[in-house]
This record gives structure tokens, sequence and C-alpha cells, in this order.
């Protein structure tokens, strides 16, 4: 087998485009959100300045092994999803390191980040960080469930478990996408997406004013800049998945931002008009509304 | 000291007993130690400028004062647009508002939060109780001069200040950050012993490790 050695820088160079993206977007996410608080809200570079200041805090304190690990678990997951998907479609430079079968990878790196963070939360010892987590795991695993259905629906459908081919079949005009050609797959896992994107109204990981911020309570200084880098890259990561497996994927850069901002935008037009659910009825509701829609795609297919 | 944080014998629940101490087993024995700017110049500027415009507060209200911090994140004045927001935990702000009057039993929650937030932190002393007493200069359970006990970086006179003040106060407090004088956890350091004296000088019930990280 021979690699091609180029594929490491111009990964490289893909991850890097994807933080900045990623900070600024996360930045404008905010701002609206706050526009539709009536605030002006934080300034577009305001997350670079938080994550210079937490890399430059001169103290830090640690609760063992697996705390060190929780965050770098986190960032890997964030990082390896993004780096075996292509992130361009035909692009020599932007395929990354996609393969064969990275469909499966790329379900499993999902899950990958919530259960390292599982672990270094545990150990951080702070009772709010062990409710927030199991109330993670609950959350996520029921909203798992209909994502994992859908791609098994998409896989089904195309016949293959490589995403570039899956991306391949929907090119030549917007009907041969899967959102037109496989709607019941596309709904269930956008009401999926909705769940994994820590906005409301499945946030009651987080839940600010309940349980102080829930798992990161004990993180601080590099260990929450790790976090906060992740945060950047871990839902770009997510919704180019969704953007290749429903949305036609992308071919050139300005494409790639626009479908990334208008998927996200899903989750932040439902997040800002609805309250917070509590865990069982997140759980209940997924089950209800999402499960059933998966499994009739997967029949239909 | 509390029967809690004594040595004893405790028998686990698959009956093997063992020995706990919680002031050893659970809190830091180390005093804290200083962290001076490490960096070049150029670097630690650069650092200072992004500790001024990413002010992280704990919310902690302690007085009257903690009501004039509330406004601040509504849409008339939002301070969000400043880099200034509310952190729920010690660990990951970085700037201590004392709002308004401390008691005796309040100063003792300041100390432990205070000391669990990282180098470096901040500590702006808000309204006139907490330069002289203010009000309540003739209390019997309140302190007078908060500087005695934890080091202040910034006051923002009035009784109480408006939430304008407030945000002035901010600015202000960014250009101290920037000018890299806001060295208040390391004076913290320096003068641990001093500071403890004075701090249990007024909190007579001392049941609390010396420095709980």
């Amino acid at each position: 087998m021979d690699f091609d050695w180029m594929k490491i820088p111009y990964a490289l160079l893909t991850l890097f485009i994807v933080v900045n993206y990623g900070m600024l977007q996360n930045a404008l996410i905010a701002k609206i959100g706050a526009r539709v608080g009536r605030r002006r809200g934080i300034p577009i570079w305001q997350n670079y300045a938080d994550l210079i200041k937490n890399y430059s805090i001169r103290s830090s304190i640690t609760h063992g092994v697996m705390y060190y690990l929780g965050p770098v678990f986190r960032l890997s997951g964030g990082v390896g999803l993004l780096l075996f998907v292509p992130s361009l479609y035909g692009s020599e430079m932007f395929s990354n390191l996609s393969f064969a079968g990275d469909l499966i990878l790329a379900l499993y790196f999902i899950f990958f980040g919530t259960l390292g963070m599982a672990l270094g939360a545990a150990e951080s010892g702070h009772p709010y960080a062990a409710i927030g987590i199991t109330r993670g795991l609950q959350q996520v695993s029921a909203a798992e469930l209909p994502m994992a259905l859908a791609v098994f629906s998409v896989a089904l459908q195309y016949q293959t478990l490589s995403v570039t081919e899956i991306v391949a079949a929907q090119q030549g005009g917007f009907q041969n996408w899967t959102l037109f050609t496989n709607p019941l797959a596309v709904a269930a896992a956008m009401l999926s997406f909705l769940g994994s994107m820590m906005r409301p109204p499945f946030d009651v990981v987080l839940a600010p004013q309940e349980i102080p911020i829930g798992p990161p309570t004990e993180y601080h200084s590099s260990y929450l800049a790790l976090m906060q880098t992740n945060r950047a890259i871990f839902p770009i990561a997510k919704i180019v998945i969704y953007m290749n497996l429903f949305f036609g994927g992308a071919t050139i850069w300005p494409e790639f931002f626009l479908k990334v901002f208008l998927i996200y935008m899903v989750s932040v037009l439902v997040g800002v008009v609805h309250p917070r659910f509590r865990v069982e009825q997140s759980i209940r509701w997924f089950l209800v509304w999402a499960v059933p829609i998966g499994i009739l795609s997967i029949v239909l297919v | 000291m509390r029967d809690e944080l004594q040595k004893r014998v405790v028998k686990g629940p698959d009956g093997v007993e063992f020995e706990v101490e919680p002031l050893k087993d659970y809190y830091c024995e180390a005093p804290p130690a200083e962290h001076p700017p490490a960096y070049l110049k150029i670097v630690e500027d650069l650092f200072n400028w992004a500790r001024s415009q990413s002010l992280w507060i704990l919310g902690f209200g302690t007085g009257c004062g903690a009501i004039e911090m509330r406004p601040l994140m509504t849409p008339r004045f939002d301070a969000y647009r400043y880099g200034v927001q509310w952190r729920p935990t010690p660990r990951q702000s970085n700037l201590f508002i004392i709002s308004g009057y401390l008691s005796v039993k309040t100063l003792k929650r300041v100390i432990r939060s205070y000391e669990q937030m990282q180098n470096p932190k901040y500590v702006v002393g808000l309204g006139s109780c907490t330069i002289n007493g203010g009000m309540y200069w003739d209390s019997y359970n309140t302190i007078k001069r908060l500087d005695d006990y934890l080091p202040v970086d910034l006051y923002i006179a009035g009784c109480m200040p408006r939430p304008e003040a407030l945000l002035a106060g901010f600015e202000t407090l960014k250009h101290i950050i920037r000018e890299g004088k806001a060295e208040g956890a390391n004076l913290y350091a320096r003068n641990f012993d001093w500071y403890k004296a004075n701090q249990k000088k007024v909190i007579h019930d001392w049941d609390m490790p010396d420095y709980n990280w």
C-alpha cells in the first residue's frame, strides 16, 4: 500500500481552516442568539480572546490521569471526525484521510468525545460534573439512535459505507440529494441533530442555571482551552457528515461555509424559541418522534 | 475544627476499616506559589490583552451590590459586548466582584472561592462598604476594609454604584490589566501569612483548611 504523504499537510490545512471558521461561526451564532434577546452580544473575535486567555493562565491543578485525558479524548474525537471524512468532494487537497469504510468510523468518533469526557469529568470528583455527564450520556445515547438508523438507511440506499461514494451518488443537481431521494432518513437525522448540538431544548447537560455548567465544572486553564478548541471543531465536523450524507456535500469552500452555516442554523432556530427539556422528556421525545421515522426510512429503502 | 474534618477511622460498606484524614486527603497542604510573568514582554502583552478582553466574573453576590450586576446581563446594559461574561464556577473565572458589604460568615466562603480561582485573578470591590465599611461601619459582623483580607485591584465607590459605573470600572480594570499591574494573585501568595493572620483575626470559628487551592 502506498500512502501519499502530502495528505498530512493538506489535512492540517483543513483543520486550520475549520478551526478558524468554527470560532467565527460560534461567535456569529452567539450574536444571533443575543439579537433574539435584543442584546448586541459578544464581539466576533471574542472566542479568540477567551482561548488565548485560557491558554495563558499561569497555574492549574489536576485531579488525576483521566482528568488530563478527558479534554484530550474530546479534542481527538472532534479532530478525528473531521479528518476521516472528505471536507470537499472531488478535491485532491481536502479529501483528507477518507477511506472505504469511513462512515462507520465517523459514527464511532461522534460518540468518542462524550465517553472521554465522561471519564475525565468523573475523576474531577465534582457532584455537578457527575450529574451533568449522566444526563449527557443518556441524552446522547437516545439522540444517537435515530442518527444511526438514518445512516444505515442511507448506506442501504447507496449500497456503500464510503462517505465519498455517497457524495458522488448525490452529484448532478439538488434533486439527487438524499434530502429528496430519502426524506425520511433526513428527517430522523435532523431530529437527532437537534439533540447533539448542545442548544435548547436539549441543553440540560450543561444547564447553566441549574447545575453550574455540568461536566466541565472543574476544568480550567489549558484543559478548558482544549475543550473550547473542540467546541469550534466538533460541530463543524459533525455538520460536514450531515452535509455529505444528506445535502449533496460541497465542492468549493464558499459552498461548504454556506451549507454548514445553514445546517447549523436549523438547531439555532429551534433553540432560540424553545425552553429546555428535562432528560426524561428529551429521551421520550427522541424515542416517540425520531426513532419511528428512522425505522420507517429503513423499511422503505 | 468541625467533626467531619477530624482524623478518624471509617468503616466502609464492605466492612473494611480505613483511616480518613480529610485535611490531608481532600485538600492541598501546599501554600500558594508565585507565578511571575514567564514569557517575553511581547507575548505577555498579548496575554494581558486577551485577559483584559475576556473577564469571566464569578457569579457570587455577597451583599446588596449583587443586584446591580444583574442588569448588566440584560439588553439595556449588555456587558457581554465588552468581553465580560459570568461563570458559575471559581475554577474558570478570573474576576471576583465583592458586591457590597461582606459579613464575616460570607468572608469564609469568599476566601475559599478566591483560593480556588487560578492565577492571574482580579478582585473588584463594589460599593463603599468594601472600602471602609460604608453604612455598616459600626456593625459587629461585617468587615471594614476588604484590602486587608484579599488583594483588591480596583474599587468602584458609591452606595450603590449604578450599572454604568460598573461598566466604567471594567474599562479601568482592563487598562490596569493591559499595563501588567494586576498581579493580585502573586501579591496574595507573597504576603500569604499576613493575609491569613488578618482573616483569622476576624473569623473566630476557623473550621476549614488554611489553603483550599
